[in-house]
């Protein structure tokens, strides 16, 4: 069995669905059960900082080596993310709404993850721009890096520097300091390497597709 | 077929007992959770059969190619 993985992304994703609904939840006052929004809301952060990752690694393997596969990989696993990331916001600004009061607020964390999309929104820009494809591997491998650094920066240590809104930067405790029981932890840890996965499997077709259409190309 | 009417009957009185007692079955108790998890089960298994169908679809047509 090669697809075995995919059949576990199926498990763990209607897991996540079935108990992340009907597992009990610690009662904390605002947020009620939006709680749950935790189980769908942060692994989508996490399925696109590791799908960037993963893109990132595939951009250093393609700058040290020249092959030009390297770069097709990193190109689709940065369109996955993308994808990943435009649904984390659209999610949190809805939680958002609900818990802080408005669709969206001035808050570190928030600005930063917005800046990290419109900074991989113009690696794609970029890479789309350029039509020699040895050329165009370089630049945006290069650039992908960059990139990387800045999301590990503005979602990873700015936010954790000053007050934020948001759980886990700041003064403010994440939720696995205190309010993230056992009950949830039982769901939650499933639910991203679920997600992760599902991220993982939509990346490996858009790079298939890709490469398909270079060969036909040809 | 002498069990089965016999194990209709006996469900049948279970479930007129029920009715009697409460209005609400699985379905509708716990605030009508199950709802929501029957709705987002089903897109989450439309999505996936598309995702499977696609992924199918994509390794015959890199057959065609590869060959």
């Amino acid at each position: 069995m090669r697809n075995w993985w995919k059949a576990l992304t199926i498990l763990l994703l209607f897991y996540t669905l079935i108990g992340g609904l009907l597992i009990p939840v610690p009662k904390q006052v605002i947020l009620y059960e939006s709680i749950r929004n935790l189980y769908f809301h942060v692994p989508m952060w996490f399925s696109m900082i590791f799908l960037f990752f993963m893109s990132v690694v595939y951009s250093v393997k393609g700058l040290s080596s020249n092959d030009l596969t390297h770069d097709t990989k990193a190109k689709e696993l940065v369109n996955a993310g993308i994808i990943f990331g435009v649904l984390g916001t659209i999610t949190g600004s809805i939680w958002a709404k609900y818990t802080w009061g408005a669709w969206w607020v001035n808050d570190v964390k928030l600005n930063g993850s917005a800046i990290t999309m419109l900074i991989y929104l113009a690696y794609v820009v970029l890479r789309g721009s350029l039509d020699d494809e040895q050329k165009r591997a370089r630049i945006a491998g290069v650039y992908n890096i960059f990139a990387f650094v800045l999301l590990l920066v503005f979602i990873g240590i700015l936010p954790r520097m000053t007050d934020s809104l948001h759980p886990g930067n700041g003064g403010n405790p994440g939720f696995n300091n205190y309010d993230l029981d056992n009950n949830m932890k039982l769901v939650f840890y499933p639910a991203v390497v679920g997600w992760i996965l599902l991220g993982w499997w939509i990346a490996s077709i858009r790079i298939r597709i890709s490469k398909l259409n270079q060969k036909l190309d040809e | 077929m002498r069990y089965f009417s016999l194990i209709a009957l006996i469900l049948i009185t279970f479930a007129a007992k029920a009715q009697t007692i409460e209005m609400a079955d699985t379905m509708r108790s716990e605030g009508k959770i199950y709802v929501v998890i029957a709705v987002l089960g089903i897109i989450l298994f439309g999505l996936i059969a598309y995702l499977i169908s696609i992924d199918r679809k994509l390794s015959k047509v890199e057959k065609q190619v590869n060959s």
